[in-house]
């Protein structure tokens, strides 16, 4: 075991570490952030991702070790300094862009790396970017709308038909 | 406009803030002090016979404690099956033991053998590579049709054959209907199968037990979406331990779609072996381990055929299947292919003779139960893709040959030739409506458009019914089904008038939290913000039996419509005490009793502190506080319908389908939050477009499956799927519930497949390939691509 340090949502943290210990057992055992979620053991499946240097990073496919001095951001850092919820937390809960919240957290951390990069994307680029997180529960439709909303574009013509 | 926290309302879901934060509670998330780790040695054959299991050397390993095989559960019961099928002749299904580890004989790639216990999970693994096992493989059973010929390779030495069951229903029409296709006009039929899936929950299943020596207190923690139901099914039948000894928590749960209703061989062993240790015992499932030990689902292979009139009337309809079980029998695996599947092979149609054949195998596979939708989306698809063949065979427009069918509006309560009584619907408003929104009309000119591209567009619709709110406990007793399906809420009002409900259902991704306060904020009138749910934990909710099948709402919801009910009944007893009146004259509105025709009046929170403060209280005829509970059962199902139109551009070159669009139109009775009932139609469709486009099961001859990660087995992912337009407006109510809500969360796995193959057929008829009648789901490039080249 050796200590691991890095700075998570902005402190200085140390935990210790195996050589094989992923950054993601590192966040959810080492630092008890359980926000961070694992859904696959492929790299496939996007739960797990997380900011490292302001880019989305899959913490199920780096060691933690190699992460010593990163600056890491996780869920549980996305929230206005008051606690309440960031521009694209509010964003999904407007739009309902989760159902069972396990794809959520990386869904997150996912559109807030494309923000970082693609300010104003359009509809076909969330998608695009957005392949590397698998959802079950919401079909993708209002977590696309979420990402644009939060992007402060129109979502008007992506909305439903409402029930008279 | 419903007042926001009321039914109709898409008030935001509280359960959200904790969800976006990170602050969801998992039950991976939890770790209790001196926790153990399990980690289950699997085999890796199909089939084969354990002639030995060599632990010694894996036991000297650091950290392990313990590691447990079949003789260590010698006095526990096998997984029970909870519903019994009568076969055709009457005789019962067969039905294998189903042991926590093998006993004897591995029966499937991921059968757990052994469970290794230690201090930490690397340790439990790295043991595992010590042990020493002698399997001597045995030949598998892996094709459904070859498990079925006389010397098939038996899959459970003790059963006579493969064979589960072999059942009909309409056996009495048997002879009736083989007269109609003798004296048809057209007889259509198709050959096709129903792939298998994996419900894939992006939580894994996870379980922990943990035991209290001085109390004698076992607590399971586990990834479920029926604690209750794991309760009477391990206590009971596997591990002879009462309720009152037993706790299932089952937290926050990463969604389920059905793979997480069963009661699994881990759930039994971490709660047994947290007993034998003293010590918390952890599981985690990884993704890889889930594809070999999570319930599959679908996987039927059917011959369907329609006897049509010179009217093109459908005269009779013939449905025959074999149905795959997996090597065990899942909880409710053999209800699937039978009372879910083959009572729905009416549909919204009038065919007043109908025959349905199942025949259910074992196979040396995973246990195959029930999956969102769970055997209606195998009829559905049945008979969406045969009308859909009927009308290009009979040259007719196939919206106007699914109409000519209907069951109409003034022909309800309708009851079909197979067994269910329909109680409302109008499938003429759905398919208005969806034909409307997708622009139905206009398919000629975007086709014409689009082969400017080269680009060949379809469209494709779908008409379904299916049954929810499962469901009469009366009624499927004497189908087989060895549980009630009733729920259950308590409404406990505190004394300063906060509610906390208290439910048997369960949510995992639903936003109950949401939604079933709405009910009770809508019948009292207080605001929605005063009262919360409490789920998932055995030991603070009444027995209920969880959430599946769309039926928290239209089952649960109404035990909470009569729970509220009793609640508003002696509220208005205690509010005409203390207004001094007669209790038929107190009326409720916006959370305010008023005596009848005056200006008298008290407010919700001083009656109900009243009831807990009884100082001026009617105590000779009342007993204090306010707390009701009320179980529903339902007095049939209800009966969800819709129309889903799809279309699509389909590549010439090399077979690849694009959907373009994607309408539903839904029929669900009432709505308690369209905001959530919207997003559960989007997940479902996304599902059946899953099924329809992308995901497979696939196992080799030898029984490896070869679909065993996200690397093969392709979940559809954002840039799979279109937008969706939805819409629920054209609503007929349940007549048999207090809500008239019908239920929402399976429709769009249920209706998407056929809308999606039928408009993949459409788009290669309008290119000229005309001799394509069907393609095998999942529509690939490559299966579309070849279907154009004969």
């Amino acid at each position: 075991m050796t200590t691991v340090t890095m700075t998570v949502n902005g402190k200085s943290v140390s935990a210790p570490a195996e050589g094989r210990t992923l950054l993601a057992q590192y966040l959810r055992e080492g630092l008890q952030l359980t926000g961070t979620h694992i859904g696959c053991d492929t790299s496939q499946c996007g739960a797990c991702v997380v900011l490292v240097d302001g880019r989305a990073v899959k913490s199920c496919s780096v060691l933690a070790m190699d992460m010593d001095g990163a600056e890491v951001t996780t869920i549980e850092g996305m929230t206005n300094p008051d606690g309440s919820l960031g521009t694209i937390q509010q964003a999904f809960q407007d739009h309902h862009g989760l159902q069972c919240g396990f794809c959520t957290p990386g869904m997150v951390m996912a559109a807030a790396a494309l923000l970082s990069e693609n300010p104003k994307p359009t509809e076909a680029e969330v998608r695009h970017y957005l392949e590397g997180n698998i959802c079950r529960c919401t079909g993708y439709h209002n977590i696309v709308k979420a990402v644009l909303a939060a992007s402060g574009q129109d979502v008007g013509s992506l909305g439903a038909v409402a029930a008279e | 406009m419903p007042k926001d926290g009321g039914i109709g309302a898409s008030t935001t879901r509280r359960e959200d803030a904790r969800f976006l934060t990170g602050n969801g509670r998992y039950t991976d998330d939890i770790n209790l002090r001196g926790q153990t780790y399990v980690h289950f040695l699997r085999s890796e054959v199909a089939h084969g016979r354990i002639n030995g299991i060599d632990t010694s050397a894996a036991e000297a390993m650091p950290g392990v404690i313990k590691i447990f095989t079949a003789a260590d559960f010698s006095a526990a019961g096998g997984l029970p099956c909870g519903w019994q099928v009568t076969d055709r002749h009457g005789q019962p299904m067969q039905e294998p033991k189903h042991p926590i580890l093998a006993e004897g004989k591995v029966r499937h790639v991921g059968d757990p053998i052994c469970g290794i216990v230690a201090e930490t999970l690397e340790q439990a693994r790295d043991a595992a590579e010590a042990i020493e096992l002698d399997i001597e493989e045995l030949p598998a059973v892996v094709d459904m049709v070859a498990a079925l010929q006389d010397g098939a390779t038996k899959v459970h030495d003790d059963l006579t054959s493969n064979l589960c069951y072999d059942w009909s229903l309409g056996e009495e029409n048997l002879e009736a209907v083989t007269e109609a296709f003798k004296n048809a006009a057209h007889v259509v039929s198709l050959d096709l199968i129903n792939n298998r899936l994996c419900a894939n929950p992006m939580e894994t299943r996870v379980a922990i037990g943990d035991y209290d020596p001085w109390a004698d207190q076992h607590t399971l923690y586990t990834t479920s979406q029926n604690p209750h139901v794991i309760r009477l099914l391990m206590g009971a039948f596997v591990l002879s331990l009462p309720e009152h000894k037993l706790r299932v928590v089952a937290p926050d749960v990463g969604g389920g779609f059905g793979s997480k209703i069963y009661h699994y061989a881990e759930e039994a062993f971490c709660t047994h072996a947290a007993k034998i240790l003293k010590r918390p015992v952890k599981w985690t499932s990884t993704r890889s381990e889930a594809f070999l030990s999570d319930a599959h689902a679908r996987d039927h292979i059917s011959t369907v055929e329609l006897a049509l009139d010179a009217d093109h009337k459908f005269t009779a309809l013939r449905s025959k299947t074999i149905a795959n079980m997996g090597a065990y029998l899942s909880t409710f695996a053999p209800s699937i292919p039978t009372w879910l599947h083959g009572t729905l092979m009416a549909g919204p149609y009038t065919t007043p003779l109908i025959h349905v054949n199942v025949r259910a195998v074992f196979t040396n596979t995973v246990a195959v139960d029930a999956y969102r939708g769970a055997g209606r989306p195998e009829a559905t698809f049945q008979l969406e893709r045969l009308i859909d063949k009927a009308a290009r065979e009979l040259g007719v427009e196939p919206a106007d040959l699914r109409r000519k069918n209907f069951i109409n509006p003034d022909q309800f309560p309708y009851q079909t030739p197979v067994a269910l009584e329909y109680d409302s619907g109008n499938f003429h408003a759905t398919m208005d409506k969806a034909m409307a929104l997708a622009d139905y009309a206009g398919i000629e000119a975007r086709a014409a458009e689009a082969a400017k591209r080269g680009k060949l567009r379809g469209i494709g619709m779908s008409q379904y019914i299916e049954a929810c709110g499962i469901a009469p406990s009366n009624l499927v007793g004497q189908l087989g089904a060895r549980a009630g399906l009733y729920e259950t809420a308590t409404v406990r009002v505190n004394a300063t008038g906060s509610i906390s409900v208290l439910t048997g259902c369960h949510s995992h991704g639903q936003g109950h939290e949401t939604s079933f306060p709405q009910i009770v904020a809508d019948m009292i009138g207080i605001d929605a913000s005063q009262i919360d749910l409490v789920h998932g934990d055995t030991a603070n909710t009444p027995m209920g039996m969880g959430t599946y099948g769309s039926r928290s709402i239209a089952v649960g919801g109404s035990a909470l419509v009569k729970a509220t009910g009793k609640i508003i009944d002696k509220a208005k007893k205690i509010a005409a005490h203390l207004l001094e009146a007669a209790p038929e004259d107190i009326e409720l509105k916006d959370g305010k009793f008023s005596v009848a025709g005056t200006d008298k009046s008290i407010d919700w929170a001083s009656v109900t502190l009243a009831a807990y403060v009884p100082h001026n209280y009617p105590l000779e005829e009342m007993e204090p506080g306010l707390e009701e509970t009320a179980f529903y059962d339902p007095n049939n199902f209800t009966f969800p319908s819709g129309c889903y139109i799809c279309e699509v551009e389909v590549d010439p070159e090399t077979g690849k389908v694009d959907i373009v669009n994607f309408t539903a139109a839904d029929d669900f009775g009432t709505v308690i939050n369209p905001m959530i009932v919207e997003g559960q139609v989007h997940g479902g469709l996304a599902q059946g477009i899953g099924q329809a486009m992308t995901e497979n099961c696939v196992y080799d001859e030898n029984g490896q499956l070869l679909s065993g990660s996200f690397m093969d087995y392709t979940m559809p992912r954002a840039d799979d799927v279109p937008g969706f337009t939805v819409d629920h407006s054209q609503f007929t109510l349940c007549t048999h519930n207090p809500l008239g809500a019908k239920g929402c969360g399976e429709a769009g796995a249920i209706g998407a497949p056929p809308a999606v193959v039928n408009a993949v057929i459409d788009a290669l008829h309008r290119g000229g390939h005309r001799h394509v009648s069907h393609v095998d789901m999942p529509v690939t490039p490559q299966r579309v691509w070849a279907a154009m080249q004969k």
